[in-house]
């Protein structure tokens, strides 16, 4: 095992897939000037800084997917994807279907959320749910050094276009990553900790707050199990099912806002399909329905913080 | 605070260029050392935005977008406020809220600042607009700079602006940069202002470091723009002397392009040439220095004293 950091995942990711496969390419604002050994390795051809436009970015990348090449797109900051929408949703997602399927589009558009940087809310807005609801788009949002890597090699392989998120928080968080060749399934959700009692459903960085909260838990006696959904489209509702009729109790933890989140959809599909192994109901902890303030307390404030985790677990399971 | 308006006198023009060149330089410095969130500067750019304002009236509008301080402070903004903004201080223009990316201050006349490139120039349509159907006097000027004129905004707004005769001022700020990106790997053309007249807009060219050339072809353009209703487009030549966000090492720049760049400083140029034909010699150009100076370090504590703001700030504000 060797400690990398994301950014380092991200760039084995790239250099791995660019080797194995001279159809992928990577382009953005800057993404030359910042990612110089790629454009040493791999030529201008490949490593594309473009011109300051989003829209035309995901356009390309999604007319060269339908047509023989495999783009990574790094878009930034999640608001910036706001003008590459219509290219993304519109023709990515949906150009497969209403072609009857003569066309497919493996694309992968990376973008960075969350707080962190105190760079506000028009860098920082936890968008993905936006995507989770559009039709043909599959969506990533790693919460681990080993993940950013296996899912973004996993990404580049997939044949749809995939949405993947870099929570700004994590950017230059250390981990283990395994040597060699490393995948991590799209659609696989891992447990990060196992328990009996609830079960503490979450991704990206507040994966690691639930893993604080579900310390302080067993110190008071209440065992919970860690999902980290890792892949929010598709859900991989049998781990979580599986750990709810388990546990009985769930609380579903995200920064991004909460009303039409993914966590409204995990409580969903407990609710059709686990309502008999319910002990209480199912609650949510999520960022407010408001725009990320650049404040330096109020953005932390905006995230769940490990104290509510615990608080609500304790109420659920007293 | 209120709007600065500007007289004859060009040692307004440089006494306001130092005060921004002093702000950015100890913001910078308050970035590199501590917590302090980072800003993108406008060192090199303080003629463009100085030359500008200087030639607007009281109900004028401004629009600008992330590299904003000059802007603010040669509008008249306080820059304690400014810093206190920066840092998320209660104090700040936006309550903290924004940090340096969106600052706005409605009581100056910066009506909107978006930091999403190119959303400034969509948005100063409708104020335009605004100011046509109501009947109000003052011009909107729209500052973007050259990365913006990539994003198709930029060409939808000037498409509208024209054909609905808007009373905009678009003024691009073409520093060469566009974040990590080069200008001359991003468009084939040399700059932006040829791209007017495909819309039917009228267009000028002008030197960006030159703050007196600046101020008077500003001054034509809006005059234009008053006596015709139409819009105007403004390309201002200049050069991002700093890097795009603090702290930045600009280890991407050329080295010879950057001591180029540096050698036509607007500050040291028009110094010369103020202290050339008489009007300032060097004991009075150093006390305008000082004078920036300590102007910045009473924001510092002003900004360094303001509170963060109350958690109830959250929630507040997100719907009228
Ligand atoms: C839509 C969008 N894309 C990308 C960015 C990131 N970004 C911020 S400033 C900038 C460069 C802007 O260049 P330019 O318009 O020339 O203005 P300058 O920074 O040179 O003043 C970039 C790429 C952004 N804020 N918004
Ligand atoms: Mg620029």
């Amino acid at each position: 095992m060797a400690q990398i950091t994301v950014q380092e995942a991200i760039d084995q990711a790239l250099a791995e897939e660019m080797t194995r496969d001279p159809r992928v390419l990577l382009m953005g604002e800057g993404v030359a000037t910042k990612r110089h050994a790629l454009v040493e390795a791999f030529g201008g051809e490949r490593v594309r800084n473009t011109p300051l436009a989003e829209g035309i970015i995901a356009g390309t990348a999604a007319g060269a997917a339908a047509t023989g090449l495999r783009p990574v797109a790094d878009l930034l900051f999640a608001p910036f994807l706001c003008y590459a929408m219509d290219e993304l949703v519109n023709s990515a997602g949906k150009l497969r279907y209403l072609s009857g399927g003569q066309f497919s589009f493996p694309l992968v558009a990376i973008a960075m959320t969350g707080a962190g940087w105190c760079v506000g809310a028009q860098h920082n807005h936890n968008i993905e749910a936006w995507f989770v609801h559009s039709p043909g788009l599959k969506v990533v949002m790693p919460g681990c050094v080993a993940d950013f890597k296996g899912l973004l090699k996993a990404a580049i392989r997939d044949d749809n276009p995939v949405l993947f998120f870099v929570d700004i928080g994590l950017v230059f968080a250390a981990g283990d990553v395994p040597e060699g060749e490393y995948l991590v399934p799209i659609g696989e959700a891992a447990v990060r900790r196992s328990g009996q009692d609830i079960s503490l459903i979450s991704y990206a960085k507040t994966v690691a707050v639930c893993e604080d909260a579900a310390r302080t838990l067993a110190e008071q006696g209440i065992s919970a199990e860690v999902i980290d959904l890792r892949t929010l489209k598709p859900l991989d509702e049998a781990s979580i099912l599986a750990s709810v009729r388990k546990t009985g109790r769930a609380v579903i933890v995200h920064e991004a806002s909460r009303t039409c989140g993914v966590g409204a959809e995990i409580a969903a599909i407990v609710a059709e399909k686990a309502f008999t192994a319910l002990k209480a109901p199912v609650l949510r902890l999520s960022g407010p329905d408001a725009p990320a303030p650049a404040s330096f307390p109020l953005e932390q404030a905006f995230v769940p913080q490990a104290a509510a985790v615990v608080d609500t677990a304790r109420r659920l399971c007293a | 605070m209120s709007v600065k308006l500007y007289d004859e006198r060009p040692e307004e023009l440089l006494q306001m260029m130092h005060l921004i060149r002093a702000y950015e330089e100890r913001a910078a410095a308050l970035q590199a050392g501590s917590g302090v969130p980072g800003t993108c500067t406008s060192v090199g750019q303080e003629a463009c935005a100085v030359g500008v304002i200087a030639a607007l009236g009281a109900d004028d509008l401004i629009l600008t977008n992330h590299r904003s301080a000059g802007h603010l402070l040669a509008r008249g903004a306080d820059p304690g406020r400014l810093l206190a903004e920066v840092m998320g201080r209660r104090d700040g223009y936006c309550k903290g809220k924004s940090g340096s990316l969106h600052i706005c201050a409605r009581e100056l006349g910066v009506v909107l600042t978006s930091t999403i490139v190119g959303g400034e120039l969509g948005l100063a349509c409708g104020v335009g607009l605004s100011q046509k159907m109501l009947h109000r006097a003052g011009v909107v000027v729209c500052f973007f700079g050259d990365g913006a004129a990539c994003e198709g905004r930029f060409h939808e707004s000037l498409n509208l602006a024209a054909v609905w005769g808007l009373p905009v001022l678009f003024v691009c700020e073409n520093n060469e940069w566009q974040a990590f990106v080069h200008r001359r790997e991003t468009t084939l053309a040399d700059g932006v202002v040829s791209w007017a007249a495909p819309f039917g807009m009228d267009s000028a060219t002008v030197d960006g470091n030159d703050v007196e050339a600046v101020r008077a072809v500003a001054m034509e353009a809006l005059d234009a723009v008053r006596s015709s209703g139409k819009p105007f487009l403004l390309e201002v030549r200049t050069y991002r002397l700093r890097g795009h966000f603090e702290p930045d090492d600009q280890a991407y720049v050329d080295a010879q392009e950057l001591a180029r760049a540096w050698s036509c400083d607007p500050l040291p140029r028009f110094e010369a040439r103020l202290r050339d034909c008489g009007r300032l010699d060097d004991d009075a150009i150093a006390g305008m220095k000082a004078a920036a100076k300590s102007r910045v370090e009473a924001a510092v504590a002003y900004a360094v004293d303001s509170p963060y703001p109350g958690m109830d700030e959250l929630v507040t504000d997100v719907y009228a």
